[in-house]
């Protein structure tokens, strides 16, 4: 085979912008497991809400309203759609994983099963599995850059650097600020976090909330990209899943490293040996197993 | 249990038929025996398995291949799907056993997805059209498992339904003996209390894979008289809502409970098939049914029902 050295770096630029989609919702799920203690399996379909909010903010909502010349731009729905789902998490949390603090851990899993397939569900009748385009890019992010190397999409550049941004910025609030320190300690030791007066319920629906309008955000920085469509979710979330079994969810900077390199890995594969790269991933998770079995920065 | 109701059901299994279209009855027989292999991972061990579909689609696709492109009688057919799961099982386990909890269940699922993928690709499988027009067969290459009888002037496939119907018995029975054994009382004591039963001395680990290896078998022995009854092996019996249903199933009926399963493999298949015209909101329906029973639910009809006459079902 001939490796073309820009054939690799363009593979390893396009795995990058997967692995910054991974690296978010990874992020998210361990946020929300470092709180809650459970996997969140509705993670998908909040990933999947978050582009359809932006989608049907874009195109639905003006006629809606009776204005037509309406839309909830790119720029609004990248605060919007993750502040909507958030409150969906935060309902979600109040009104159901609550009761579920004092059973087995596993019944949390089940729980946001059943309501990622509500959600899928019901995005499904509605709307074309195979995808509808999300056209609300914003002019100043059309067009190409040149890198040297290839000529990249301006809007993936955009993508990879806002959502790199937005993973530091969670490691910086959990690990460097006063709320991060209370979050990290309600981690530890809830009652007695709860005995110097913090309150520790409150501060786990909002945790929840944060880490679903993660997946949000991923969701809509990945509309213009991928088409917005009801499977979105399902499809990436297994993906998330392999990636947070090889990352282990015990640190922040964990997720985020795994994410990233496994999309470049993804990206590497499909030059390499192109059939394997929905599945190499998987296999990284079998090796992981077999050689660190409590995940590469894992604390079991 | 005592005779009497064990009695009562199987002469409900053998006139069945007659009463109700009996591809209907095998389905129903299938996914129980399906559910109840599941049941002794989750119920009996603790072990959440997201991946149980691998081993139900897996032992479909490799039977119906060997009952049809290679001519292996449904016996046989059905053993093989049945070894092939096991040793499918064996892998999943040596992996999946080296977590714990949460993580046990993603891993199941993704490497269940793993298979999904093969399933997909491999060159025998049929893609997404799926394995079709597999052959019933010579049962011993002697009872033709395809063929009619006129009941009333219906058509019923007795034949086959029969052959079904032991199998079901068989495994339903090694799973009841299973689960009553000294076997079955050490994985109660594992899922109860792990380190307690690490430190009386038992072998943790093995006796996890041993049930793991037993329940994926048992669920390929029904994936693969699945696709005999069917014809027909399918990327649906390798997805993972075929993984969510078999725990929706188990969750419905009872968690631990040796008759829970089979009522909640009925209450799920009888109700996709009442609901299948209304298309894809069946995803709705499985999913709130799932919330429902997981907040408010979560001993299951045989459990409650357990509860209320304070005996174990």
């Amino acid at each position: 085979m001939h490796l073309n050295i820009h054939m690799v770096l363009a593979q390893l630029m396009l795995g990058l912008n997967n692995g910054v989609f991974y690296a978010l919702l990874s992020l998210g799920l361990a946020v929300i497991f470092g709180m809650l203690n459970i996997i969140n399996f509705a993670h998908g379909a909040l990933y999947m809400l978050g582009a359809f909010v932006a989608l049907l903010g874009y195109t639905k909502l003006g006629p809606l309203l009776g204005m037509p010349g309406f839309h909830v731009n790119y720029w609004a729905a990248l605060i919007v759609a993750p502040l909507v789902v958030a409150l969906v998490g935060v309902l979600i949390e109040k009104t159901m994983l609550k009761r579920l603090y004092k059973v087995d851990h596993l019944y949390g899993l089940l729980l946001t099963f059943g309501l990622a397939l509500v959600i899928q569900g019901v995005f499904t009748n509605y709307f074309n599995v195979s995808g509808t385009p999300y056209n609300a890019m914003p002019a100043s992010l059309k067009g190409v850059v040149n890198l040297g190397f290839m000529i990249f999409p301006k809007y993936r550049l955009w993508s990879i650097g806002i959502s790199l941004a937005v993973c530091f910025g969670t490691w910086f609030l959990a690990e460097r600020t006063k709320l991060g320190s209370q979050l990290r300690a309600g981690t530890e030791n809830p009652s007695l976090v709860q005995a110097f007066g913090i309150n520790v319920p409150l501060l786990v629906t909002l945790t929840y909330g944060y880490g679903v309008a993660l997946a949000a955000f991923a969701g809509v920085v990945a509309a213009p990209i991928y088409s917005v469509s009801p499977l979105m979710g399902s499809d990436v979330i297994i993906t998330v899943f392999a990636v947070v079994v090889i990352g282990g969810m015990g640190s922040i900077m964990g997720s985020i490293v795994t994410g990233l390199a496994l999309g470049m890995v993804e990206g590497l594969t499909k030059v390499v040996y192109p059939p394997a790269a929905n599945t190499v991933i998987f296999f990284m998770m079998i090796l992981v197993l077999l050689v660190k079995p409590a995940g590469l920065f894992g604390r079991e | 249990m005592n005779r009497l109701f064990w009695a009562v059901m199987v002469v409900l299994g053998l006139v069945a038929p007659f009463v109700v279209y009996p591809v209907f009855v095998m389905q129903l027989l299938c996914f129980a025996l399906f559910a109840c292999a599941f049941n002794l991972l989750i119920g009996y061990t603790g072990l959440l398995s997201f991946g149980h579909a691998a081993f139900f689609g897996g032992a479909a696709y490799i039977t119906g291949y060997l009952v049809k492109q290679v001519g292996l009688t449904p016996e046989l057919g059905v053993l093989a799907g049945t070894v092939a799961a096991g040793v499918m099982g064996y892998f999943f386990g040596v992996l999946a056993i080296r977590r714990q909890g949460i993580y046990f269940a993603m891993i199941t699922l993704a490497l269940a997805q793993v298979v999904y993928f093969i399933a997909l690709k491999a060159p025998f499988t049929g893609g997404e059209d799926g394995l079709q027009s597999v052959p019933r067969g010579m049962l011993f290459g002697l009872i033709d498992l395809g063929h009619h009888y006129q009941v009333g002037g219906k058509p019923l496939d007795l034949n086959l339904y029969y052959f079904v119907f032991v199998i079901f018995c068989l495994g339903f029975w090694l799973i009841y003996r299973a689960i009553h054994s000294p076997f079955g009382q050490v994985l109660k004591a594992i899922r109860e209390n792990e380190p307690r039963a690490v430190s009386l001395g038992y072998k943790v680990e093995r006796f996890k894979l041993l049930a793991f290896v037993l329940s994926a078998s048992l669920a390929g022995t029904a994936g693969a008289t699945k696709s005999l009854v069917f014809q027909l092996a399918s990327l649906t019996d390798v997805s993972w809502h075929t993984s969510g249903d078999v725990v929706l199933m188990t969750l419905l009926g009872g968690m631990g409970t040796v008759l829970g399963p089979v009522v909640g493999a009925f209450t799920v298949v009888a109700l996709h098939s009442e609901l299948s015209s209304i298309g894809s909101w069946v995803t709705v329906v499985v999913g709130a049914i799932f919330v429902v029973g997981v907040l408010a639910f979560r001993r299951g009809f045989i459990g409650e029902l357990g509860r209320l006459l304070k005996r174990s079902l």
